[in-house]
């Protein structure tokens, strides 16, 4: 490593287009619910890659990625032409794609391999992807397309999103929404090919899904998310790529993948409002709010048939409900002033219980009526 | 422009709309004009095309046959005169947006291309918003909102296209009572204003009190005319075969 800053600055900077790209795009992938469109496109990009450096016998990256944009392409466009045409579901026409176009690329792979000719310097790269051998050149090219890339979606950004939540309607609107989508899905097809070298065509659909499916967990915004998806974006593929330069024969591709499903899932467990840990909480919450006001609606009609709040009712009559926990809900509306025990196991509403307790048959009865 | 002035025609005029998927009709030869101000229920069992029949007229599904016009020109040229709600099951209420942003989708046709939304689409939502009662609603997360209320934004999006002709799709299919009180409130105003509105409902109890006019399809138009002249006992056995009976008891 002569030139490591030189090595490390072409490394972060590859490694933040690429997830700012895959961050923005990924978005579409996961409301549309195509996250699997992401993997067909990676792997049909194999056989364009291959093809290229057969027949031009070059390894330019502007025409490596264009191979590898036309065969990704061109996977896409026979998913929605079989779909349209036929009745063929989806995602089965996705998995023959994927087989079909990797495999061949595979087999084109393995005929450069045994080329006389063949300087070694490795297309396997974009099988796992390799951040270590990018030089400047790859970086101005990468950097090229995303600037496009990002200029139509930011002009396109309402047609899009009105697209992707009602299509019907957008449709409706007069809005041409083949054209649309056949946009959206070559911008997609972009931030994919544009990612290949660093993660691989075998692990690149992670990079689109992963940081727009965490962003989701976030924020209930769409402009919000894809900010949030692309600095996950670029956070992951930045470190990944980070690691792998630093430890030997760490491919990228596999290394990105393990930081942003990190990403993923901590933001499954502990995002606000939408994180299993905040929702658990709450449903816990909430199972205690109802139970409170049963026990507290108990004492009502308890007290009611006395008519006298001073009566103390026996807290076993309370136990016979037989709810779980019911000493501590017990402890909790005392520790609230809602309730008073006697010392002889007796236990009764206080004034402020009294009115909770009305409050609550009130809402009860309320929602009663209206349904 | 055109040199009839759009108050001679009407605001649906359909003819011979014929729909097949796949070789099957759907929609068979229906006719359909209605005057400027009618309040149209489309009814009829499922499957017999009544939001086929809406989509066809916006040209969301392709026609075998027919002619659509809306005031006198094919839809593709009259689109800002017409408002839609679609299904409210259409599309994903998990969407991260809020009901206001949902609403100011409905200016985006006037907006055209590249524009964004901006302080009078805003201002145009709030009002609708408003007045279908959800104004305490408008930055909530969409998903939050109860079945009811996310058909409120659906029609809340449709007055902001502020159209003289609106489809809705079962805007009052599991909604609440005090939604169905204001889609009615809704509907009877939208009349009073001159505009006319065609409805595909399921509920031939509050056929009579809600709407004007009523088309009774069963793939093919079995009839079609003021709501009391439409519901005889014929024409419902026609539409609904022997399930009918007890409809009417």
């Amino acid at each position: 490593m002569i030139d490591f800053d030189y090595t490390l600055t072409t490394v972060v900077l590859g490694g933040a287009l690429v997830g700012l790209l895959s961050g923005v795009f990924g978005v579409y992938a996961v409301l549309r619910k195509q996250s699997l469109l992401g993997d067909t496109i990676s792997h049909s990009a194999l056989p364009g890659i291959a093809l290229v450096f057969l027949v031009l016998q070059v390894k330019h990256p502007l025409a490596l990625i264009l191979g590898a944009m036309v065969s990704g392409w061109l996977g896409t466009m026979i998913i929605s032409s079989v779909s349209n045409r036929t009745r063929i579901k989806l995602d089965t026409i996705m998995a023959v794609v994927l087989a079909v176009f990797f495999g061949l690329g595979l087999a084109l792979l393995s005929l450069i391999q045994k080329l006389p000719t063949a300087n070694q310097a490795g297309l396997t790269k974009f099988l796992y992807g390799n951040a270590s051998t990018m030089l400047r050149q790859d970086v101005y090219v990468m950097a090229g397309f995303s600037a496009v890339a990002l200029i139509v979606v930011f002009l396109l950004w309402k047609e899009f999103k009105l697209a992707t939540f009602d299509v019907d309607f957008a449709r409706s609107l007069g809005f041409p929404i083949r054209a649309l989508d056949m946009i959206l899905l070559s911008l997609i097809v972009v931030a994919i090919t544009i990612g290949l070298q660093m993660v691989g065509v075998v692990l690149m659909s992670a990079m689109l899904v992963a940081p727009a499916a965490a962003a989701r967990q976030w924020t209930n915004r769409m402009g919000v998310m894809t900010l949030i998806s692309a600095f996950f974006g670029m956070l992951a593929s930045v470190s990944g790529a980070l690691l792998s330069s630093t430890i030997e024969k760490l491919p990228t591709g596999p290394s990105t993948v393990c930081i942003i499903t990190l990403v993923f899932v901590f933001s499954i467990l502990f995002a606000p409002t939408r994180g299993l840990l905040w929702q658990g909480l709450k449903r816990r919450y909430n199972h205690g709010e109802i139970a409170l006001a049963r026990i507290l609606e108990e004492l009502y009609w308890l007290a009611q048939n006395h008519d006298s709040l001073a009566h103390y009712h026996e807290l076993r009559l309370l136990q016979a409900i037989n709810h779980q926990r019911i000493d501590t809900y017990i402890a909790n509306l005392s520790r609230q002033k809602l309730v008073e025990l006697s010392g002889a196991g007796g236990i009764r509403l206080t004034a402020a219980g009294l009115e909770r307790a009305e409050s609550a048959i009130e809402e009860t009865n309320g929602s009663a009526a209206k349904s | 422009m055109n040199n009839e002035s759009p108050a001679s025609c009407a605001p649906l005029d359909v003819e011979d709309l014929t729909v097949a998927y796949h070789e099957k009709p759907v929609l068979w030869d229906v006719d359909c004009k209605i005057a400027k101000g009618t309040l149209l229920a489309i009814v009829g069992p499922n499957g017999a095309g009544k939001s086929t029949f809406i989509k066809a007229c916006l040209g969301l599904v392709p026609t075998a046959a027919g002619r659509v016009n809306i005031f006198g020109k094919p839809y593709a040229a009259n689109r800002k005169k017409v408002g839609y709600v679609p299904q409210r099951e259409s599309v994903d209420w998990d969407f991260p947006t809020h009901a206001l942003d949902v609403v100011m989708m409905g200016r985006y046709g006037h907006l055209g291309w590249f524009a964004r939304p901006g302080r009078p689409e805003r201002d145009a939502a709030m009002d609708a918003l408003e007045k279908v009662g959800m104004a305490e609603f408008a930055h909530r997360q969409i998903s939050q909102l109860s079945g009811g209320q996310q058909q409120r934004v659906f029609l809340a999006r449709a007055l902001v296209q502020d159209s003289a002709l609106y489809f809705m799709d079962e805007p009052f299919s599991g909604v609440d009572a005090a939604t169905e009180r204001a889609i009615m409130q809704l509907l009877q105003e939208l009349r009073s204003q001159g505009k006319t509105v065609v409805v595909v409902h399921h509920d031939l109890q509050t056929l009579n009190e809600y709407f004007d006019w009523c088309m009774l399809l069963n793939v093919r138009r079995v009839a079609i005319g003021p709501v009391e002249e439409v519901l005889t006992k014929e024409n419902l056995h026609r539409a609904y075969g022997g399930r009918a009976a007890f409809l009417r008891a």
